[in-house]
């Protein structure tokens, strides 16, 4: 799509939204990122927080999104949009309230990720970084996310849904679309919108830490093990465990 | 006698709220900070140092003696980076370990920030797992407010900040130079050693980069001594690590033992083999950038020395288990579809390589691959391996050359028959073994 409004198009096809921020907003999102900046020796190291902070007003990372970091950073905006276009969390057209990543990557593809992908995408009708119409759910093919011992793997929002089926990821999927509650099965105890999730990861807390499980089942099978084989008695490591 | 598990750094991830501070101060939680205070620093890389642990991150190098590179002070700052992008396929320790029980992590962080005279540190964490996110971030808090962290810690006179930062996925920032150019602001893309990070790390100061496993260890190591630590695992390759068994096997997880043990003695307790009927065909020692083993390899101790000289790398002991339903070709069609996603384009060999990989991969795995195929593939690999800028680019070779080496006849069959007429995908899933035990 060609860009008609004399706006840099910083790779960000189409670019809907290159209205400049509106007054409190902008006042806003200038002191969410001193604070950003204000974490690290030089500013520079905020960018990647700044670009979620964006993502977490705008749902993606916007022109003026891109203008506004260039600004606070003293950088240009190809700078910016270089490094905003190598992450893959970084969308570059607006991402729907629900990111759905089902992990294809080996391990988790033959556990069963293959079956899942083809079966949601074939359910929703959309492929690998597309959008449903009601601009609920945005499907992508996701790498290892370092839950193998769960395979396969699905993430909403960046949240563990472990050890899932076909017809689970689907009901999933309805779920999120509709609105209805879902519980990750290691994470808070719902899952946050798209742009919730992105304060988050700029590194605002929202108060959930608390909410979920230490462990999953398989992150214990070890200590359920050893526990069995009384070898902590042995190592003589924690003095409750030892009576 | 059989080697047993060792919960260590595993040993409380079942108490309920096992990620607060108050459940990890009744586990002896800043006990070795605490005792850290108390000595000079460099008697603290020294003890680490002899303890022998090498870095729990996939290279191995002798954590102690990272720290020891640090050049002497300058007046100017010095950091620590903790490296906690898990990425490599196969490899799940580092999150489970940041969800359950980030305190440990925390502990280790300041402990060696004291030691290498370090008052500013860094958690660089994948963007891609939110709530363990929220987990060290609410870690940090709670330490700080506790007085572990901040100004003037217990009183010592020593100052330590630490700042979480949530990275926007790229499997190459878990490379530690793409993970200072990230955490700079940068496109994470490798830079040139040396200088190593020790000289010119971040901000061009000196900096110590570790993986989050070996930091965690480091409480533990002071609080029991080097020589309990060294006492475990083997001569060369002491003390405990957390084993990641996933795939075909029937209860798959976090298992935490002395290095050395093998694969046998894992599965026996991870409870054999999903299905008794299906046998061990490959494996990866250390995630996908390991050349895999195959059920000859169920001995090889798995220890750095044991497991190179069997031709493979310890890497992250991210234990990937496949069975005989699975084909080898569609596994290294993925991986490789896996590096050419993430080479970051910088060198000429890797980016270029993967590209034509891919593509070779995908013909052998429809079974429309050519005569020449499997042989053009071997020297691809050949002018990636060593030739590349970092070490993501000889990865994408291991899982390749391997393969070729235990099971060449499967490469060749894809010249004329596809993977999934060979082997069936849907035996290999999850939901087949819910089936089968239905």
């Amino acid at each position: 799509m060609s860009n008609t409004d004399g706006n840099p198009n910083y790779g960000v096809v189409p670019s809907p939204d290159t209205a400049a921020y509106p007054g409190d907003v902008l006042a806003t999102l200038r002191a969410d990122a001193e604070l950003i900046m204000a974490r690290y020796p030089r500013a520079r190291s905020a960018l990647l927080p700044m670009l979620h902070l964006v993502q977490s007003v705008d749902g993606y990372v916007s022109p003026r999104g891109i203008e506004l970091c260039a600004d606070l950073l003293g950088l240009t905006g190809a700078e910016v949009s270089g490094v905003a276009t190598f992450y893959t969390q970084f969308k570059r057209h607006p991402n729907g309230t629900y990111t759905l990543g089902v992990c294809t990557n080996t391990l988790c593809a033959i556990m069963g990720g293959d079956e899942i992908w083809a079966s949601v995408s074939e359910y929703l009708g959309i492929g690998h970084d597309e959008t449903t119409q009601d601009g609920q759910v945005t499907l992508e093919r996701i790498e290892c996310n370092a839950a193998c011992d769960y395979a396969p793997v699905v993430m909403a929002n960046w949240e563990f849904f472990d050890n899932q089926t076909p017809a689970s990821t689907r009901a999933l999927a309805d779920d999120l679309r509709s609105g209805a509650p879902v519980t990750p099965s290691r994470g808070a105890s719902r899952v946050c919108s798209f742009k919730q999730v992105s304060r988050v990861l700029a590194g605002f807390t929202d108060g959930l830490a608390d909410e979920g499980v230490g462990a999953g089942p398989a992150s214990l099978a070890g200590l359920r093990v050893a526990k069995q084989a009384k070898v902590e008695r042995h190592l003589n490591l924690d003095g409750k465990a030892q009576k | 006698m059989s080697t047993q598990l060792t919960p260590i750094l595993t040993r409380f991830w079942d108490d309920p709220q096992s990620w607060t501070l108050a459940t990890y101060e009744r586990h002896d939680g800043y006990k070795a900070l605490k005792k850290a205070l108390t000595m000079p620093p460099a008697e603290l890389v020294q003890m680490t140092k002899d303890s022998g642990m090498r870095g729990r991150g996939g290279a191995g190098f002798p954590t102690g003696m990272k720290w020891g590179f640090l050049p002497a002070p300058d007046g100017g700052p010095r950091y620590l980076v903790v490296n906690a992008d898990e990425s490599e396929p196969g490899t799940c320790k580092d999150i489970p370990l940041m969800m359950a029980a980030p305190q440990l992590l925390i502990e280790g962080v300041a402990i060696t920030s004291f030691a290498i005279g370090c008052n500013h540190a860094f958690i660089y964490l994948r963007g891609e797992v939110v709530h363990v996110y929220r987990r060290l971030l609410r870690a940090v808090e709670e330490a700080y407010a506790a007085g572990y962290l901040g100004k003037n810690i217990l009183g010592s006179g020593f100052d330590l900040e630490v700042t979480v930062h949530a990275g926007a996925g790229a499997y190459i920032c878990g490379e530690e130079t793409s993970l200072l150019d990230s955490l700079e602001g940068r496109r994470g893309q490798p830079r040139l050693k040396p200088p190593f990070p020790a000289v010119a790390g971040l901000y061009a100061r000196p900096t110590v980069v570790n993986n989050v496993e070996s930091i965690a260890s480091v409480p533990a190591i002071l609080l029991h001594g080097a020589s309990w630590f060294a006492e475990m695992g083997t001569e060369k390759s002491t003390g405990f690590g957390i084993f990641s068994l996933s795939g075909h096997v029937a209860n798959p997880g976090q298992y935490e033992a002395p290095l050395g043990i093998t694969l046998r003695e894992l599965l026996e307790m991870a409870g054999g083999m999903r299905d008794p009927k299906h046998k061990l065909k490959f494996w990866t020692p250390g995630g996908s950038s390991t050349p895999m083993f195959t059920d000859a390899h169920l001995d090889v101790p798995l220890d750095f020395e044991s497991v190179a000289a069997a031709g493979s790398m310890l890497g992250t002991r991210a234990l990937q288990i496949f069975d005989d339903t699975v084909s080898v070709v569609r596994a290294v069609s993925r991986w490789t579809d896996f590096y050419a996603h993430e080479s970051c384009g910088k060198c000429t060999p890797c980016r270029e390589g993967t590209f034509w990989m891919k593509q070779i991969m995908e013909r052998l795995e429809h079974g429309k691959g050519t005569q020449d195929d499997v042989d053009k593939l071997l020297d691809i690999c050949g002018n990636i391996l060593f030739r590349s800028f970092c070490p993501l680019g000889d990865a994408a070779t291991s899982c390749v050359t391997s393969a070729v080496q235990y099971f060449r006849e499967e490469f060749e069959a894809g010249m004329h028959t596809s993977a999934a007429e060979l082997f069936p995908p849907a035996a290999s899933t999850l939901f087949a073994k819910e089936t089968v035990s239905a």
